[in-house]
């Protein structure tokens, strides 16, 4: 068992969730308040990490993380170093990939929240940010605790796109999910199953929490 | 424009059409009414605050909501209106009584938990202040919708069309209710329907709107007896619009109708030779009995074919073709009388136009006097 890589497994996916929760909170709610121009592309290019192989958008973020591309370069001044093969970077790469998980499901809740509640509240005489605090937030509750949940459990599960990005450097970017493809390539079925059931469990429970979660919020009825 | 209640002028021609001018008083049902479509919740959110239109002055008890003159907005927040919305829009995750407390600003807590019991009593919702609104029936749910209206202490109380959710009777009760608690509320009170009939209890006046203009704003009884135009006839449901032509007879002022001349019981001002459109409530159309004279026999005869004749319970809509004109006449007399007097179509029969009825509408060009000029003819 490879304590060093769920460590790292869990800093990584707390680290996502926390800077992708507020993020996907603000862009989904956008997102179903919104039409526009373009508003089909704009969620065509959330949903993508979904459908595109991991290896390519892991090329991709590779390329774009080099120190001679704008992303890069830019990270390189800010901080003198560079983005692959670091923990920032696999972080990074993280927040893209899930952008779908963290958005869609915000974005859906947010959808069934009629205007006409937030124009009841701003009739009742609640701010914008006190309507979405009392109002909106409580409504759109299930939804926030199903992108959380995905979200962490999907970095926690992700392997391509860190290894393109990270590599597999022990204690920097070599994440549970790398550490059991290593054991198996090393013989070491023992610890791979240990590792393997672990995640299995973990996932297991995290998606019947969203799924009760989700059952829950039907059961209100948000009218 | 006055600084006591809610006076309301909008002139938007560009993006959603508002030509609407009217003023509530305080302790005031003003009821606007129009078709769908008609732009009545669009003047009802604008003066929310939740739409904000081109050109536009909103003044509540001297303060300036809305003036797109001086540049001032205000937003929905700080107009201090009670809105009670189509479909209630109650937040569903709160209590009836937490939907109260939400509304209201100031107090500390168990001042504003007493203020809403209170408010929960008012309308009737003792015993149901944990309840969320998915376990509360329609009338239940606008009650609670009416009194979070009024938790916030507001300066104008809004109704978007209140009783269109809920089944007749529950309708009939709650209209009930609302004239009750008028009783206890001084504030102007603006209530959005298609009803007529919810508009002709409830309000004191009507302000009649079409196409996000106001044509006509009065009491019920002004606007049922002396329409301004065919227009606000038509959409008020009144049948009975004709035109004719100002003369003069008999040393009074008279209305040529095709070959028949009618006596008016007031002038009209007109010039003589003035083409006007006129108007008769159908209450003012009196049957003449078969061989017996009747109450007004004399005044306005008109004789005609019955060409419709329709049993709607004990009311009987008929509509007559006048013999000189060509024009139908519709009246409604009681399904007793109708019989009586024989009335099926094909059947010739007598009316008197009163003329106490008789509205002459001013064509747009001349404005009428207010003040009636001249006597009786």
């Amino acid at each position: 068992m490879d304590w060093t890589a769920f460590r790292l497994s869990l800093e990584l996916a707390t680290w996502t969730t926390l800077i992708l929760l507020p993020l996907g909170v603000l862009a989904g709610r956008w997102l179903a308040h919104h039409r526009f121009r373009g508003r089909g592309f704009v969620e065509a290019a959330v949903a993508l990490p979904l459908v595109l192989p991991p290896t390519v958008l892991g090329y991709y973020l590779l390329v774009s993380f080099s120190p001679d591309m704008p992303l890069g370069g830019l990270w390189f001044s800010l901080t003198g170093q560079g983005l692959n093969f670091s923990f920032p970077g696999i972080v990074l790469a993280s927040i893209i990939f899930n952008l779908p998980f963290a958005i869609q499901p915000v974005q859906r809740a947010f959808e069934t929240v009629p205007l006409h509640l937030r124009e009841a509240a701003w009739c009742s005489g609640l701010s914008g940010w006190r309507t979405f605090v009392r109002v909106e937030l409580p409504l759109v509750w299930p939804g926030v605790i199903s992108a959380f949940v995905l979200t962490f459990v999907h970095t926690i599960g992700e392997f391509g796109v860190v290894l393109m990005v990270g590599g597999a450097i022990e204690g920097e970017t070599k994440t549970v999910a790398i550490a059991i493809y290593d054991r198996v390539q090393a013989f070491d079925d023992e610890a791979a199953g240990a590792m393997s059931l672990l995640l299995l469990l973990a996932s297991f429970v995290a998606i019947g929490l969203v799924y009760g979660l989700a059952g829950k919020g039907r059961s209100v009825g948000v009218r | 424009m006055s600084g006591d209640g809610l006076s309301v002028a909008l002139h938007s021609r560009r993006g959603i059409v508002l030509e609407a001018e009217f003023a509530v008083a305080p302790g005031e049902l003003l009821a606007l009414v129009g078709p769908s479509g008609s732009g009545k919740t669009t003047v009802l959110r604008t003066i929310a605050g939740l739409h904000r239109p081109q050109i536009g002055l909103i003044r509540c008890n001297g303060e300036a909501w809305l003036d797109t003159a001086g540049g001032l907005y205000l937003p929905p927040q700080k107009r201090r209106v009670g809105m009670v919305f189509q479909d209630y829009a109650l937040f569903p995750h709160l209590t009836a009584l937490d939907n109260l407390i939400l509304a209201m600003d100031g107090g500390d807590r168990a001042q504003r938990i007493r203020r809403a019991r209170q408010l929960l009593n008012l309308v009737r919702l003792e015993g149901l202040e944990q309840r969320l609104p998915s376990a509360l029936s329609g009338g239940q749910q606008q009650r609670v919708a009416v009194a979070r209206a009024l938790a916030r202490d507001p300066r104008a109380l809004l109704l978007d069309e209140p009783f269109s959710a809920v089944d007749m009777m529950t309708r009939e009760r709650l209209q009930r209710e609302l004239a009750l608690l008028r009783q206890g509320i001084d504030i102007p009170v603006l209530l959005v329907t298609h009803d007529l009939q919810e508009a002709t209890a409830l309000a004191d006046r009507i302000c009649v709107l079409h196409d996000g203009k106001s044509l006509q704003t009065g009491t019920p009884e002004a606007l049922f007896r002396r329409p301004e135009s065919p227009r606000v006839a038509r959409l008020l449901g009144r049948q009975n619009v004709f035109s004719g032509v100002v003369t003069r007879a008999h040393g009074g002022e008279c209305l040529q109708w095709g070959g028949l001349t009618l006596e008016l019981a007031q002038a009209s001002g007109l010039p003589d030779g003035a083409r006007v459109n006129w108007y008769i409530p159908d209450s003012d159309i009196v049957l003449h009995r078969r061989g017996r004279p009747s109450r007004g026999e004399r005044e306005n005869p008109v004789r005609g074919t019955v060409d419709e004749c329709v049993v709607m319970g004990a009311q009987t809509s008929v509509v007559l073709r006048c013999h000189h004109t060509g024009d139908a006449l519709r009246l409604s007399v009681s399904t007793h009388a109708a019989r009586r007097n024989g009335l099926t179509p094909g059947v010739d029969a007598t009316v008197s136009l009163l003329g106490k009825g008789l509205h002459v509408m001013a064509p747009r060009e001349h404005a009428r006097d207010p003040v009636a000029k001249g006597g009786f003819s």
